[in-house]
């Protein structure tokens, strides 16, 4: 799997996730600019990493939405390849049109870290197919701005389409408003795009990817992707 | 000197802080009637904040070397070597004063300024970690300022990038005027790779790097060393503005430059800004610094050079590069979109000289402005020994387990889960062990080394016995990093005291620095960096002595560290170390019986070090399942958190006859740990310490749902847990 994250100024989870990336496929993630206009040729996987590019100045993922690199990320989806945006890199997604909706002020108003559960709504897409539909992850937040939002009709869409892939809930997988850490319509913790291969989700799986660090359930979305690739090569 | 020199009256002496016989050695000093700019550079270098003019003769009693210190005190942080050519370095700060005024942008600014420490010397930060001391729940400015300093401290940590893992929080009403943020940082370095800021070489170019000048935090060491009165909300323009993202391109550009191995000194603008960092480059290096203030970069038209030479706008740094490498710095630079600028030259004159629209705006000796300081030996008086306090002349108000339940849930007690899930504390995919345990444990890159960070300090203790207290803010940091398994190794300080010039105050430093010496000596743990900020009072009354210590320590293999959570139901619960019943200024005196009196539980610093050995002797062999060590509340309230992180509960056995319920469960004698051993386990473990002198009981086994004392009602775990969580959220939720 030759991936390719994208180095934002002010992004700082590039690290965490080119960690986990390299354990989950043994190949080095290619760092790439935010100046740049190309991606590396080859390239199957961009990832948008967390952290606060621009400073989150101006709204959250605002900026990095108009930088140079992003007219390559979006002509690499417009041709099908697959993209996967962490917490900022889900807002970046959103201000850069690839997925619909934005994402707001945590409903509390604070920043939240702690561990959280998602539910898995299928198994049958590149970013869930390590995982078993239903099956209940546990993975950490840390984010201000995570409260999805989007008008009735599209979020009528992502749900008739199954284009939800993972929800905030409890540990027994029940979903509700007690377990929706910072509000967002219909728990929606990441969305897919209509061809259905630009990920956006605000926790964090690339922090749970070492048994020898406590938990390993963010590794099947890693694992899903090199095995989709493997297969379509 | 300059065109229409303003006239230096003793109001304007004064109004910088400076003191008639202070002026006057100015006077001696330059032989003349000094510029403004030069009034302005005196002030902030002979402040209390730059100079440690009060403390600096009593500081020179601390141990601070050791085989593994690389670097000491006096550089912007210090370094230790932990093997395989790894350096950590570290340092902690306060921002007390600004955070007090404009508590968000105080407390981001603290952790700006005290990260910036960190990677000037080459790091790259891995952790932070801090203290916040707060007045009482019930003063009406409590909420709004803790509701501040913890979104400041999370909102700059979290966008610049660095996990918080730990702290400390407390509410005393000794804080209401005056609040405490003390700042950590840790970072990860090369140990042949370390950075310093003397400068050498004559005709070096001086760079200035990072955000523009602006008139933000004028004055601010200044304000800092000075105590507040009712007009202190005025003093807001002196506070600086944070900006995180600034920090994160500085410093990323700043450990590329020093990869490219651009640099030969770099010193970064704290306070004082341009002032300090100037003239200890030139000073440490016995270098002589032209600065040309046409070229540094303004925020806005028409600064003079005095504004600009006490500015403290954040993000800026100040650099000596090697003039082959200055083209590849720069490009590194703008690459990030920093500015950068050459401002001066290092000059073989020992002279400060500051040139402005070309003029010279201030000439001065330039090793004087920091070795002339002014060295005060204040008077200082002990403070008074306070009596030894009986358990049996205190009449238990509640029951056992009454108290229990009232503590678990009390503000000085309960969980900050509140606080510490505002700040990101999993960034970098290297936290071990998070916030809520005695240390956070941070894996190094990947691994098997760890670190174990805490901070400490128990300022009720310094407060009654400045002497025990300060022995014991390091035994507890000692305690606490062996508690998961570390070797504790070094200790960064935070001296955070009232008015210096009232003797009793300056008997607390003095008291607490002679503690905080001895301990340190006895349990191999040099300071290797540190800070004092003095004048914590408002209106004449002063802040509990809080000397704030941070404790480094290391694990050879991280997966090796314990946690405070029981495992297992039916493991033997081990008290180690031995229990008199110290109720003296214990939480439970105080909160239950209302009374905050009595000495405070004496350290025995043998003992400390030798029970330690022991316990980190049973994590790393593995017998030790579960590991907390005793300290605010006692036995009974460390018995209770364990059961609640592990969700199992325990049956304990009645105390000793020959000490009273009350202080058997809640006395805080000191050097003591619960540790849980499976049940095979348990004969050889009270055989070896036995054999090795260590006081060993077994108090209970771990089982069930409940604590349950034998005689007592039990008690729910969940309904503790409750209790725990709940005093915070509803606290700042308006409901306590």
């Amino acid at each position: 799997m030759k991936s390719a994250i994208l180095v934002f100024p002010g992004i700082n989870r590039e690290r965490d996730m080119a960690r986990a990336l390299q354990l989950a496929s043994g190949s080095e993630p290619a760092m790439v600019w935010h100046a740049d206009t190309e991606l590396p040729k080859g390239t199957d996987l961009v990832v948008v990493p967390g952290g606060f590019s621009y400073g989150d100045y101006l709204r959250c993922g605002a900026i990095a939405a108009r930088a140079p690199v992003m007219d390559a990320v979006r002509k690499f989806a417009g041709d099908g390849g697959l993209v996967l945006g962490v917490c900022n890199g889900f807002q970046i997604l959103c201000e850069s049109g690839l997925l619909p909706g934005v994402l707001m002020r945590n409903a509390r108003l604070k920043f939240i870290c702690h561990d959280v559960h998602l539910r898995v709504e299928r198994s049958d897409t590149p970013f869930t197919r390590g995982y078993n539909a239903g099956q209940v992850i546990r993975v950490p937040v840390a984010h201000g701005e995570g409260n999805y939002e989007a008008d009735e009709e599209t979020l009528q869409r992502l749900e008739g389409d199954g284009r939800v892939l993972y929800r905030y809930c409890s540990a027994s997988g029940e979903v509700s408003d007690a377990h929706n850490i910072n509000g967002a319509a219909a728990s929606i913790a990441g969305i897919v795009s209509e061809r259905g291969n630009v990920l956006g989700m605000m926790p964090h799986p690339e922090n749970h990817v070492e048994a020898i660090m406590g938990c390993t359930d963010g590794r099947g979305l890693f694992a899903g992707l090199v095995e989709h690739l493997a297969k379509a090569a | 000197m300059s065109s229409k020199p303003t006239p230096i009256t003793p109001e304007l002496v004064a109004s910088h802080g400076l003191k008639p016989d202070e002026y006057q050695r100015i006077l001696t000093l330059i032989g003349r009637e000094p510029s403004i700019t030069e009034l302005g550079i005196f002030s902030a270098m002979w402040n209390e904040h730059c100079s440690y003019k009060s403390s600096r003769i009593h500081l020179k009693g601390l141990p601070t070397k050791a085989p593994w210190v690389l670097v000491g005190p006096g550089e912007n942080a210090g370094v230790i070597d932990i093997g395989d050519n790894q350096a950590i370095v570290f340092k902690m700060e306060s921002h007390n004063h600004p955070s007090f005024i404009e508590p968000y942008q105080g407390a981001t600014t603290g952790v700006g300024g005290i990260l910036r420490d960190v990677f000037t010397m080459g790091a790259r930060p891995i952790a932070c970690l801090n203290a916040l001391s707060f007045g009482a729940p019930e003063h009406p400015k409590t909420r709004r300022l803790v509701s501040g300093v913890v979104a400041g401290v999370g909102g700059y940590g979290n966008s610049f990038g660095v996990p918080t893992v730990g702290g400390q929080v407390r509410f005393h009403t000794r804080y209401d005027g005056n609040i405490l943020v003390n700042a950590m940082a840790v970072g990860l370095a090369d140990a042949d790779k370390i950075f310093l800021a003397a400068a050498s070489g004559v005709g070096m170019p001086i760079v200035y790097l990072g955000s523009k000048t602006g008139r933000d935090g004028m004055g601010g060491a200044t304000m800092a060393s000075a105590e507040f009165d009712n007009d202190s909300d005025e003093k807001r323009p002196t506070v600086q503005v944070g900006d995180p993202f600034a920090e994160k391109l500085l410093l990323e550009a700043c450990l590329e430059i020093m990869a490219a191995d651009c640099v030969i000194a770099i010193q970064d603008m704290g306070a004082a800004g341009l002032t300090c960092s100037a003239v200890e480059m030139g000073a440490k290096g016995d270098l002589g610094v032209d600065l040309d203030l046409d070229a540094v970069p303004t925020r806005e038209p028409g600064m003079t050079a005095y504004e600009m030479m006490l500015s403290e706008s954040q993000e800026r740094m100040l650099m000596v590069l090697k003039p082959e490498k200055e083209k590849q710095a720069e490009a590194i630079f703008k690459k990030w979109g920093l500015d950068f600028a050459i401002v001066g030259t290092t000059t073989p004159t020992l002279r400060f000289v500051v040139k402005h629209g070309g003029e010279v705006k201030a000439d001065l000796p330039i090793k004087e402005l920091g070795d002339e300081a002014p060295l005060y030996d204040r008077p200082h008086v002990e403070s008074p020994k306070l009596p030894v306090i009986h358990a049996r002349d205190i009449k238990p108000p509640i029951g056992v387990v009454e108290a229990l339940e009232k503590l678990i849930g009390s503000p000085e007690l309960c969980s900050r889960r509140w606080v510490w899930e505002q700040y990101d504390h999993v960034i970098g995919g290297n936290t071990v062990q998070r916030p809520g345990g005695d240390a956070a444990v941070v894996r190094i890159e990947d691994g098997p080394k760890g670190l174990a960070l805490t901070v400490d300090v128990t300022p009720r203790y310094c407060e009654a016995d400045p002497y025990e207290g300060g022995k014991q803010a390091v035994a507890e940091a000692y305690r606490n990093i062996t508690a998961v398994g570390g070797k504790p190794l070094a200790i960064t300080d935070n001296l955070n005291f009232g008015n210096p010039e009232r003797p009793e105050i300056m008997g607390q430093l003095v008291g607490c620095l002679k503690g905080i010496a001895e301990a340190c000596i006895a349990l191999d743990s040099p300071i290797v960096s540190g800070n004092v900020s003095l004048y914590n009072e408002t209106n004449g009354r002063g802040i509990l002595p809080t000397p704030s210590i941070g404790g480094v320590g290391l694990l050879d293999d991280f997966t090796k560290s314990a946690t405070l959570a029981f495992k297992a139901e039916g493991e033997a619960i081990l008290l180690i170390g031995e229990t008199r019943g110290w109720l003296g200024q214990s939480v439970y005196l105080r909160d239950i019986c209302g009374r905050e009196e009595g000495a405070p539980p004496p350290v025995n610093l043998e003992a400390e070090k030798r029970n330690g050995t022991v316990v980190r002797g049973m994590i790393h062999s593995g017998t030790a399942t579960a590991v907390h060590d005793l300290s605010d509340g006692g036995l009974l309230v460390a018995l209770a958190e364990m059961a609640i992180a592990g969700r199992i509960g325990a049956s304990l056995d009645a105390g000793p006859e020959a000490i009273v319920p009350h202080a058997w469960w809640f006395g805080e004698d000191q050097a003591r740990y619960i540790v849980t051993v499976p049940q095979d386990e348990l004969l050889g473990v009270l055989t070896k310490l036995k054999a090795v002198g260590v006081p060993c009981l077994q108090i209970g086994t771990t089982a069930g749902h409940t604590l349950s004392i034998a005689g007592e009602r039990a008690v729910d775990i969940k309904a503790l847990e409750h209790a725990h969580e709940s005093w915070f959220p509803n606290y700042m939720g308006g409901k306590a």
